[in-house]
């Protein structure tokens, strides 16, 4: 799922750039404050075992072919969410500059699709949620598979978007939806089934290792989590209406697959509601059409004209999308809420 | 901190889960001296070691450097007067550089960087390593991963050096090369270590931890050529000692070199 | 297993510690002019091909100045191509507007923008690895350091490098003794893989732990203090100056079709 450069406008790049930079100070500075100053060792032990963990695979039962672990979650539930950011930061970078896996520009979108979702959304709103506070039961272990489903399912959107909204690869919307989520809801499942092996050795073998996340980070104020959605339902609200315009029923579809995917009652009627009006809102604007065979341009020899290229951007649109996006994104995250306020009393 | 004489008093330990490491040990070394502290494993060695630099807190019984108790807001100082040398080098070498590891101590001593650089200079130099300054700590042999780590040490100019089986995993010049380094110090020395015929060299007194006690305390040779005594705790006589001559096994290490 | 790549790791970190002109220039220079070049290579539009071309001359050169093998690069570009291909192979089947007639053949837009792309992933590769390589990962986290990015970042990437190698070290000696120990060659099972990277996960705490006491035995108080040496000269202003102006020139004129010209000497 690592991102090349290749396919990312400066435009695209650099603004994931600065919201994740933007995470990563945020972070350093939640680390510093959390006073225990053997964090700093530890985070960079578990960054190299991650790395060394990913090289190992496992088959994956009822099927004849292996995987291995991302880490994304495990980090989060051994860290608490900003130690764990940084961490996964870190372990993208060292792989961008040494294996190519990812490209320097690319490296903001990296972190932000594979940190973001599983530090920020599926450990605190879904795991959290589920499973409480244990960490061996059968709640735990559902609640870490579907909670990984959902960080790689957001992330892979996430992908989806920052590629289309750079505009440099023609493959429409559907085919690499298609083609993206299927596939990274295995690959949410074997990540899912690789944290639960891990994470239940552990239990048995030192309990105490695993109460480490609670101490702190976790158990903080719900705010920085607020921001940090307000600012992915920013970037992706953003995005998404530009493509909402013309492929309302792809964009749809895969919205629903995700928030079928998430533990959220009650917001199905509110997504399909928010999509129809967004459609509405941009019924009355130019349409877009992906480039036709067109027969009538005769171009000069050698020249290579400057074509605008598809999604052509107005500010009605991305407007009304921002905000759409965002009471979207919302109202999923107050559904959220309702499923965990029974046990937590710190929400802010 | 005056004489840089160690005192433990009755110390005793246990760990969280409440097993009993320490069950009242107590000694007291004078400044220079080198001595041993051997036993089996889970005598209680390395958590003995750990509360002479103020890691473990002491919670029943007393650790004196100098004059001053080893406490929670004394353990700075204690640090600056005691170098811990631990077991594993690649645990102590976590800089990405010779030289940027050796610093480590004296930066966070709060040194200016001109005396950073020169304290530096003196430890490598002392260990024989300068000419390994800018290597990563992963591209050196056993040997001088070693030398380095008693470096990084000696950059806080302590007066007592403290080393959890030094000797382990060199090979035999590297060991040497220790071995004459550890003579030449002139620091108190305090070793713990199963290389008993390293101990029959280098110290001059070998204290005997056995579950957590200690049960014998005194000159090295006599202690180590008690073949009951050495059986009974899980160790053994060790051989350069099987063939010196009685009047020999009287003399401690620092005559020894008139022979 | 993945060997391969941590010895990758191991080649790249050997030549980024050669000593070259190249390997001299401050980390923070080689890092803000590979980052324009980035930037500016992917700001061109979606079908430019020629005038992204030029830009080769930066990886190349690095490279050459730096001593790094081209083999080494070539190996991983090529490794890592079949993504930005897979994506971009869309392009000629989506965009069948012809852009240029070459001979017999027309070449439709999807081509050129196909073509683009697979330049594009080229240069910005080339140039990252080229980066690495010439400065190496402490350096670089120094450099980045210097720039501004938080301290407790950088000291997690030197930390992670520096154990990368020790913690997949233990993995593989692991990971070989269960594989001594099986009978056919498989991968593990799901139970064999949750104790074996569990044990290394808690060894991983375990030695993290000893860090911790070794680095608080040397004073550890929770803040990294670096020695300062302050090595920005006045050749890596110019190094900054001279490909700044080679990347701005390159991308507003488009400098193929100018030596093109020059040979051909027809005017358009």
């Amino acid at each position: 799922m690592h991102m090349a450069d290749a396919l990312i406008s400066p435009a695209v790049g650099g603004t994931l750039w600065i919201v994740s930079g933007g995470l990563i100070v945020f972070c350093a500075r939640k680390v510093k404050q959390i006073v225990r100053d053997n964090l700093v060792p530890l985070m960079g032990m578990l960054g190299a075992f991650i790395f060394a963990a990913q090289m190992i695979n496992f088959s994956i039962p009822g099927t004849g072919s292996s995987g291995h672990l991302g880490g994304g979650l495990i980090l989060t539930l051994l860290l608490g969410p900003y130690a764990a950011f940084l961490v996964i930061a870190s372990v993208l970078t060292v792989q961008a500059f040494f294996f190519a896996d990812g490209g320097l520009l690319a490296l903001g979108c990296n972190i932000f699709n594979l940190g973001f979702f599983p530090a920020f959304v599926a450990y605190p709103l879904i795991y959290r949620s589920i499973a409480g506070n244990q960490h061996g039961a059968l709640r735990a272990r559902v609640a870490t598979i579907i909670a990984a489903i959902v960080g790689l399912q957001l992330g892979a959107l996430s992908v989806v978007l920052e590629t289309l909204a750079s505009g440099i690869s023609e493959l429409p919307f559907s085919t690499f939806v298609v083609m993206m989520l299927p596939i990274h809801l295995a690959i949410g499942i074997v990540e899912g089934l690789a944290t639960v092996a891990v994470i239940s050795f552990v239990a048995k073998a030192r309990p105490e290792a695993l109460y480490m996340a609670h101490a702190d980070g976790a158990s903080r104020s719900l705010r920085p989590v607020l921001v940090g959605l307000a600012i992915a339902a920013v970037v992706m609200g953003g995005m998404a209406s530009w493509l909402a315009s013309t492929h309302p029923d792809g964009l749809e579809w895969s919205i629903a697959k995700v928030s079928g995917k998430e533990d959220v009652t009650g917001a199905k009627a509110g997504v399909h509601k928010r999509l129809a009006e967004v459609q509405e809102k941009t019924a009355f604007l130019p349409s877009y059409g992906f480039k036709d065979v067109q027969s009538e341009a005769t171009p000069t020899e050698g020249a290579v004209p400057k074509t605008e290229h598809w999604p052509a951007v107005s500010v009605g649109t991305s407007l009304s999308g921002i905000v759409g996006g965002l009471m979207t994104l919302t109202l999923a995250c107050l559904a959220g809420f309702l499923i965990r306020s029974g046990s937590r009393r710190n929400v802010h | 901190m005056s004489h840089h004489i160690v005192e433990v008093r009755d110390l005793i330990y246990a760990y969280p889960d409440g097993t009993e490491a320490l069950k009242g040990v107590s000694f007291r070394i004078e400044h220079g001296s080198a001595v041993a502290l051997v036993g089996a494993n889970g005598a209680g060695k390395s958590t003995l070691l750990l509360h002479l630099n103020g890691y473990l807190p002491t919670t029943r019984g007393d650790v004196y450097i100098g004059d001053t108790a080893v406490t929670r807001e004394t353990a700075a100082l204690a640090r600056r007067a005691v170098g811990l040398v631990f077991q594993d080098p690649d645990d102590q070498l976590f800089m990405p550089t010779v030289a940027e590891d050796v610093a480590f101590g004296p930066l966070n001593a709060g040194l200016p960087p001109e005396q950073v650089e020169r304290r530096v200079a003196d430890a490598l130099a002392r260990v024989g390593m300068t000419h390994v300054r800018e290597r990563p700590p992963y591209r050196l042999s056993a040997g001088e991963k070693r030398a380095v780590a008693i470096a990084t040490v000696l950059a806080m100019s302590p007066d007592i050096l403290v080393m959890d089986e030094p000797s382990a995993n060199l090979d035999p010049r590297a060991r040497r090369r220790l071995i004459e380094l550890l003579l030449s110090f002139e620091h108190t020395r305090i070793i713990a270590t199963h290389d008993l015929e390293m101990v029959v060299e280098v110290c001059s007194r070998v204290i005997v931890l056995d579950g957590g006690r200690v049960v014998a305390d005194g000159p090295a040779r006599k202690l180590l050529n008690d073949e009951a005594l050495m059986l009974a705790h899980g160790l053994e006589r060790p051989h350069s000692l099987k063939h010196l001559h009685p009047r020999e096994l009287h003399l401690d290490n620092r005559t020894r070199g008139s022979l | 297993m993945g060997i391969a790549n941590w010895i990758e790791i191991g080649r790249m970190d050997e030549l980024g510690r050669m000593d070259t002109p190249v390997h001299r220039v401050d980390a923070r220079a080689k890092a803000v002019v590979t980052l324009a070049f980035i930037a500016v290579v992917m700001s061109f539009p979606v079908h430019e091909v020629s005038a992204l071309t030029p830009f080769l001359l930066f990886p190349v050169t690095l490279a050459a100045l730096g001593r790094i093998p081209s083999r080494q690069i070539l190996k991983k570009i090529l490794i890592a191509a079949p993504f930005a291909f897979v994506v971009g192979m869309f392009n000629p089947f989506m965009d069948r507007q012809p852009l240029a007639i070459l001979g017999p053949f027309t070449v439709t837009g999807g081509w050129m923008s196909f073509a683009s792309i697979m330049l594009r992933f080229v240069l910005t590769v080339g140039a990252a690895l080229a980066l690495v390589a010439c400065t190496g990962m402490n350096n670089l986290g120094a450099g980045l350091g210097r720039l501004g990015v938080p301290r407790v970042f950088v000291v997690q990437l030197l930390f992670l490098y520096r154990y990368l190698f020790v913690v997949a070290d233990e993995g593989s000696n692991m990971f070989r003794s269960v594989e001594l120990r099986s009978e056919r060659a498989r991968p593990l099972s799901l139970r064999m893989y949750g104790s074996l990277i569990g044990t290394l996960l808690l060894r991983s705490m375990d030695r993290a732990e000893r860090v911790y006491r070794a680095m608080v035995a040397r004073g550890f108080d929770g803040e990294i203090r670096v020695l300062r040496r302050s090595s920005f000269r006045w050749t890596d202003a110019v190094f900054i100056g001279i490909w700044l102006a080679f990347f701005i020139t390159a991308r507003v004129w488009n400098l193929a079709d100018g030596i093109g010209l020059l040979l051909t000497r027809i005017t358009p």
